[in-house]
């Protein structure tokens, strides 16, 4: 393929991949290591080592990246203007939350195009918990015109355990703030590359097909009986694991033991989108990721990166 | 005199917390500065989104000088006391004590001088203790520091009599300085007092009184209404909400598609409510396609950009409430009413299918007492539940009842059926209607006494200021359904019917009369508080209530209200007189003999006619008024009370009650027993003040 033709003017909105590139590339100027997607299936980008660990220990850390999210019981089948079983986070993960946060936040809208001194922008109250991670943070959703584009979090504890200091987290809906920015109803009419006429490539051309595919599997065709197999499986390893790299004051095996707990999550919203799990039942398959996600925390906090003397 | 100003700036606080920390902020401080003798003529404090503001008139420039008194051991007391005094009221030696003389001889008196303080060291004292210590409903840390505050605390400005006062707190260190509108204003600025403080900040685009952005909302939101010919439906809450949203109101009109308007109104008006914080409008009856947002802002293009932003928020947000109306209507009722298996009521009370599986048959036995068609209350009540699996009621909670009346009438359910679902949780608020239909009102009531009797047998009852289930709620919903629709309802028997259920069900109760009782008594406790709130006079409530054994609400109501106006009148406020003097009399009497005189008068030593006049008079009158109130007549009742009067007077003007002789004494404190007694048919006296 040649060089794609750009559309004329210096105020065409950006493209969604341009979206992407211009938060990276404002973060890496924030001092922030840019990540690339943690490459398992996560429901959303707080999961990410990179921040459900990182935000314990005193240690400080600066981190943004692009999270690829799944959530399947909000597939579908490509029919909903806005709702996906697959969809784009923007992280931004700050340790300790700097003082002027706020403003940092707001440039970054500003370096996306977004004129904060002409549109409405709004700090609303909106707590964030996580059951399943045993975390809460308080912060606001951010309005532009009424449209929430972000969420932010002051960490207050994760897996049960104080944030000493406090994390500032940012989660950027990619989709959802693209749409705004490019004025789009439909999330599959996004322009992704930013081309014109046959050079376009638009966000249905990349993931219409799969919102298709996986709406039928999540909902019809996963096969439940190895799902909860499956699960059964995580949770062992998570634990076999986490008992295998203890060490006394130190652990050895944090993050693939992480990794397992990840895994059951993600088996539990599978099997939750194909209604398999009853109201009562869901509350014990929760409790029992968060024993492994508290577990794993515990654990982080007995290595050198959570803070543990070596 | 000199005025104090602090401001505490922060990060966006929510809006619901505003109100309530603006009072706390004052009321601390107005404490702190009186617990250290500094008075004051007036204290106001104001909230915004991103500050919490107070200001003090008329304060002193220094707390003034006290002289305190301690009081030590006596004169010639052990040489280890003398020492522990001096000590303690950091004296050198006893000389320094005064000596001073009471009943039992002379002690040792320290005269302790304090001396005032300067007011600004006294607030650079309470500061950091109010911010340390604020009551708020969620704190947070920040950073790397150790402080709480409800977000990111980001400086404090504290200004006494035009100079700073010095506090510091956890890295943040007061000044004159803050700073204008997020956007507008951003740059700090100093300030001199609240006078100088509040120009410079409408200046800076932000009025400070959260009540006057309230007034400037309203009036822009009805004017652009007025404009369109349409009305603006009011919300005092969510008006509140938007003044605690915005330092710089500015008020913006859109619209949105017409087809959204086949969608039911209650969704769409709480959809834009709910989640984007907009008012509805209406055109006559009917909803129109126009709502009312209010921005943070003044834009350059006048609020086109937003208003087209918010329009396409609005659009999109209701195109997913009709996808739910749409999809939900799908489903039958009876086939979510099984999926209410799934769904629990409380843990250990089974779940909404089980409760529903209850009230149908509690619905039915009230029908009959209410005067409804049972069958229709039978089905209202299997129905009432279904929608809370609905997608709609699952985004919006606030549509259950509403949701199940309209997918009821889809599916050609009765209208009083369909009527009676909506109307069953009702009332919810002090303001909220009272259900009418007889087949809504035995379906409010089955929800209620269901719910009630069910806590009752588990033994969750409100205490203190936990009510987690709202238990007081509904106890005071049934009282209000009883009374506004005057309803004859003999509570005890619906209770035990009730609880009835539950151990049909499974559930295990010792003593299931004992239960009822406890309940029937929390139910007279909420019918108190309701008259209390209606306006009747707690003594006359206590008066009714203490004679026991009474399940029937209207009628004491009804006893309340006679009783009320009877001692208006002149009879009646005459014999409350007279029979209050009985009563203490006997009081004092039965404790010096430490007996009752509950015997009958022997007339045979009746000396003088008025008593003889007093004990005709007290049967005829007994009789009467048993008669009338089995009636259920309490006006018939009080009217035959007041023949009591007159007697009563003669009686205590002519006769002594103690006379010397004990037999007289004893028959005359017989007729004082049968006046409390007679005076009892209608309400214990005793308790009435006056």
């Amino acid at each position: 393929m040649g060089k794609v033709s750009k559309p004329d003017g210096r105020n065409a909105p950006l493209s969604f991949q341009d979206l992407i590139l211009k938060l990276e590339r404002y973060w890496a100027d924030q001092g922030c290591v840019i990540l690339q997607p943690y490459d398992m299936e996560i429901g959303a980008a707080t999961f990410h080592p990179a921040t459900t660990l990182r935000a314990l220990g005193p240690k400080p850390w600066r981190a943004a990246y692009v999270q690829p999210s799944r959530r399947p019981k909000d597939g579908r089948y490509g029919e909903n203007p806005n709702r996906l079983q697959h969809y784009y986070q923007f992280q931004v993960m700050l340790k300790p939350s700097p003082p002027d946060i706020q403003d940092l936040y707001l440039d970054s809208l500003r370096a996306i195009g977004i004129d904060v001194d002409n549109h409405d922008i709004r700090f609303v109250e909106d707590d964030w918990e996580s059951p399943t991670l045993g975390a809460w943070g308080l912060g606001w959703e951010v309005w532009c015109d009424g449209m929430e584009v972000s969420q932010f979090t002051y960490f207050q504890q994760v897996g049960g355990f104080d944030c000493e200091p406090v994390s500032g987290e940012l989660t950027y809906g990619l989709e959802r703030l693209a749409m705004y920015v490019q004025g789009v109803d439909r999330v599959f009419d996004l322009n992704f590359n930013g081309g014109l006429g046959k050079d376009k490539v638009t966000y249905g051309d990349v993931f219409f097909q799969s919102e298709q595919e996986y709406s039928r599997y999540n909902f019809e065709h996963a096969d439940t009986k190895i799902l909860f197999a499956h699960f059964r499986d995580a949770e062992a390893e998570c634990k076999s694991l986490l008992a295998k790299g203890d060490d006394g004051d130190h652990h050895l095996m944090v993050l693939p033991a992480y990794d397992q707990c990840i895994k059951a999550s993600h088996l539990f919203n599978l099997l939750d989108a194909r209604g398999v799990i009853s109201v009562t039942e869901r509350q014990g398959f929760i409790l029992r990721v968060r024993e492994l996600a508290r577990a794993c925390c515990a654990a982080w906090l007995k290595t050198e990166a959570g803070g543990a003397h070596a | 005199m000199p005025e104090l100003l602090l401001e505490l700036f922060s990060e966006e606080i929510p809006a619901r917390m505003q109100a309530r920390a603006a009072e706390d902020l004052a009321r601390l401080l107005g404490d702190g500065l009186k617990s250290h003798g500094l008075t004051f003529d007036t204290i106001r404090s104001f909230a915004t989104p991103r500050r919490l503001t107070v200001v003090v008139d008329g304060l002193p420039a220094r707390s003034p000088d006290v002289c305190e008194e301690k009081k030590g051991p006596r004169v010639g007391a052990p040489e280890a006391a003398v020492q522990g005094f001096l000590k303690s009221a950091g004296l050198k030696t006893i000389d320094q004590a005064e000596v001073r003389p009471d009943k039992k001889g002379d002690y040792y008196l320290a005269l302790l001088e304090r001396p005032g303080r300067p007011t600004p060291e006294v607030v650079g004292e309470i500061v950091p203790e109010i911010i340390h210590n604020f009551p708020w409903p969620k704190s947070m840390r920040w950073g790397s520091g150790r402080l709480r505050w409800v977000r990111p605390l980001h400086s404090i400005l504290c200004v006494f009599a035009g100079k700073v006062v010095p506090v510091a707190i956890d890295g943040v260190v007061s000044g004159k300085e803050t700073r204008g509108h997020r956007f507008m204003a951003p740059k700090p600025f100093a300030v001199k007092n609240f006078q100088d403080y509040e120009a410079k900040l409408r200046k800076g685009f932000v009025v400070l009184d959260g009540n006057e952005r309230a007034v400037i909302i309203l009036d822009a939101a009805r004017a652009l209404a007025d404009k369109e010919r349409l009305e603006l439906i009011e919300d005092e809450a969510l008006l509140e909400e938007n003044a605690g949203l915005t330092e710089w109101p500015v008020v913006l009109i859109g619209s949105f598609d017409e087809s959204f308007l086949e969608v039911p109104p209650e969704v769409l008006a709480t959809a834009m409510k709910t989640h984007q914080k907009c008012f509805s409008l209406t055109r006559g009856k009917e909803l129109a396609n126009r709502f009312i947002m209010v921005a943070n802002l003044e834009a350059e293009d006048g609020g086109k950009a937003i208003v087209a932003g918010n329009e396409r928020v609005i659009r999109a947000r209701l195109a997913d409430a009709k996808y739910f109306f749409d999809h939900d209507r799908k489903v039958m009722l009876e086939e979510r009413v099984l999926k209410l298996k799934e769904i629990i009521f409380h843990d250990k009370l089974g779940t909404q299918y089980g409760r529903i599986q209850r009230m149908r048959l509690l619905a039915r036995e009230l029908a009959l007492m209410v005067g409804a068609d049972p069958d229709l209350a039978e089905r209202a009540a299997i129905l009432a539940k279904a929608d809370l699996v609905s997608d709609m009621v699952g985004e919006f909670p606030e549509l259950q009842g509403v949701m199940g009346r309209y997918y009821a009438l889809d599916q050609a359910e009765d209208p009083v059926v369909a009527d009676a679902i909506a109307a069953h949780y009702k009332p919810v608020g002090p303001s909220d209607q009272v259900p009418r239909d007889p087949v809504a009102i035995a379906v409010a009531l089955a929800d209620k006494f269901d719910m009630l009797a069910g806590f009752w047998a588990i033994d969750e009852k409100p205490t203190g200021s936990k009510d987690p289930f709202a238990l007081r709620r509904a106890a005071l919903g049934a009282i209000r359904v009883i009374i506004a629709n005057t309803l004859r309802l003999p509570l005890h028997g619906v209770l035990h019917s009730a609880l009835g259920a539950y151990v049909v069900a499974g559930i295990r109760i010792k003593d299931e009369e004992t239960v009822v009782n406890d309940l029937l008594s929390f139910f007279a406790d909420r019918l108190k508080v309701h008259l209390r709130d209606e306006g009747a006079r707690h003594d006359l409530i206590d008066a009714v209530f203490s004679l026991g054994g009474q399940d029937d609400l209207l009628m004491i109501v009804r006893r309340v209200d006679a009783l009320g106006r009877f001692l208006d009148t002149e009879d009646g406020a005459n014999l409350l007189v007279g029979t209050k003097r009985a009563i203490n009399i006997l009081r004092i009497e039965e404790k010096k003999d430490n007996r009752i005189f509950d015997e009958a008068p022997d007339a045979k030593l009746f000396e003088l006619p008025e008593e003889k006049a007093l004990a005709k008079t007290v049967d005829d009158v007994e009789r009467a008024a048993a008669a009338a109130v089995s009636k259920e007549d309490f006006a018939a009742a009080m009217s035959a009370m007041a023949r009591l009067r007159a007697p009563v007077d003669a009686f205590f003007d002519h006769v002594t009650v103690n006379a010397e002789e004990s037999e007289l004494r004893k028959n005359r404190l017989r007729l004082l027993n049968r006046i409390r007694a007679t005076t009892l048919t209608v309400a214990d006296f005793s308790k009435i003040e006056g």
